[in-house]
């Protein structure tokens, strides 16, 4: 049947063969590094593209619902912005909204953020005694949104072996393609 | 787009603290187009006071906030509205300020692409007076 074709594709390959297909390999995961650096460079965030991950923005936005980010520096943070955040310490980003906002002549600011979805601010979620965010914090401002695309990045979070999986077919499928 | 104001500050802690009623007369459009179109699925309307005071050449306060689903009537006509966001300055920059300028914007928030903040047109200035309230009802 079709899974002892494979075994036999794989042992008729020649070393040749399979050498040409790691470096397809590795040639594919480098053009995506690549794009993904281009867009950091290009958008001027660490992380241009995120994936929301709570309820706090409902109904604008849903868990697995996908952002794209800007930070550039000129930009100024005003009211009525959406930022992604990580406060000092977590690695977590959090997607709110920019409620208050007061900066000096020289352009320090410093700003308090809320979900559209939370009864209160985010001072909660500071750390201890911070009671404002600055641009520092920022990882970017949301600028377009894809719903649902990022659900995929969520399940490989809570089911690791839905990865594993994704990544061995994967795997399977670029070494075995025969280039014609 | 029209508001209607009147207003008194009290000191909180070392801080000033504004209370701020107003009307909200506004219809949302997109250039002479209804907003709502295939693809805005909401938009979050806000509220927001912006002045200057010596502590912070720019200040923004959300005051108020609302989320418009598609379907809702893109009309507002509200009144005697408190606002829900307590109106703390940083500092006490609301005493004797004559030039606190409050604008209604909105976030379109589409089925997917682009999130633009767009700015309604008309705005309102509103000046606190020079003194105190010691006792209020609010």
């Amino acid at each position: 049947g079709p899974a002892m074709d494979l075994f036999g594709d794989l042992r008729r390959m020649n070393k040749r063969q399979l050498y040409y297909q790691v470096l397809n390999f590795a040639m594919i995961v480098s053009s995506a590094l690549m794009i993904w650096k281009g867009l950091i460079v290009v958008t001027g965030s660490e992380s241009p593209i995120v994936v929301v991950l709570s309820g706090s923005m409902e109904p604008a936005f849903h868990r697995g619902d996908l952002l794209f980010l800007t930070n550039f520096h000129d930009d100024p943070i005003r009211a009525g912005e959406i930022v992604v955040f990580k406060v000092e310490g977590r690695d977590i980003p959090i997607v709110h909204r920019v409620i208050k906002i007061h900066e000096k002549e020289n352009g320090n600011i410093k700003f308090l953020t809320k979900g559209d979805n939370n009864e209160v601010d985010d001072r909660g979620l500071y750390k201890e005694g911070q009671n404002w965010l600055e641009k520092k914090d920022v990882v970017g401002r949301a600028r377009g949104f894809l719903p649902y695309v990022g659900m995929v990045t969520i399940i490989m979070n809570d089911y690791p072996k839905f990865k594993y999986a994704l990544l061995a077919v994967m795997g399977a499928y670029v070494l075995l393609k025969r280039e014609s | 787009l029209r508001k209607n104001v009147e207003d008194f500050t009290g000191p909180r802690e070392r801080s000033d603290l504004g209370f701020v009623t107003f009307d909200i007369t506004a219809d949302i459009l997109n250039g002479k187009k209804c907003i709502f179109d295939w693809n805005v699925k909401q938009l979050f309307l806000y509220l927001s006071a912006e002045y200057s005071t010596k502590n912070n050449a720019l200040n923004q306060v959300v005051l108020w906030d609302k989320i418009m689903l598609r379907g809702d009537n893109p009309r507002l006509f509200l009144k005697d509205m408190k606002s829900k966001y307590f109106f703390f300055d940083d500092g006490n920059g609301l005493k004797g300020n004559r030039n606190i300028t409050l604008t209604l914007s909105w976030n379109v928030v589409p089925n997917a692409g682009i999130l633009p903040l767009v700015t309604g047109s008309g705005h309102v200035s509103v000046p606190f007076p020079d003194t105190y309230e010691t006792t209020k009802s609010y």
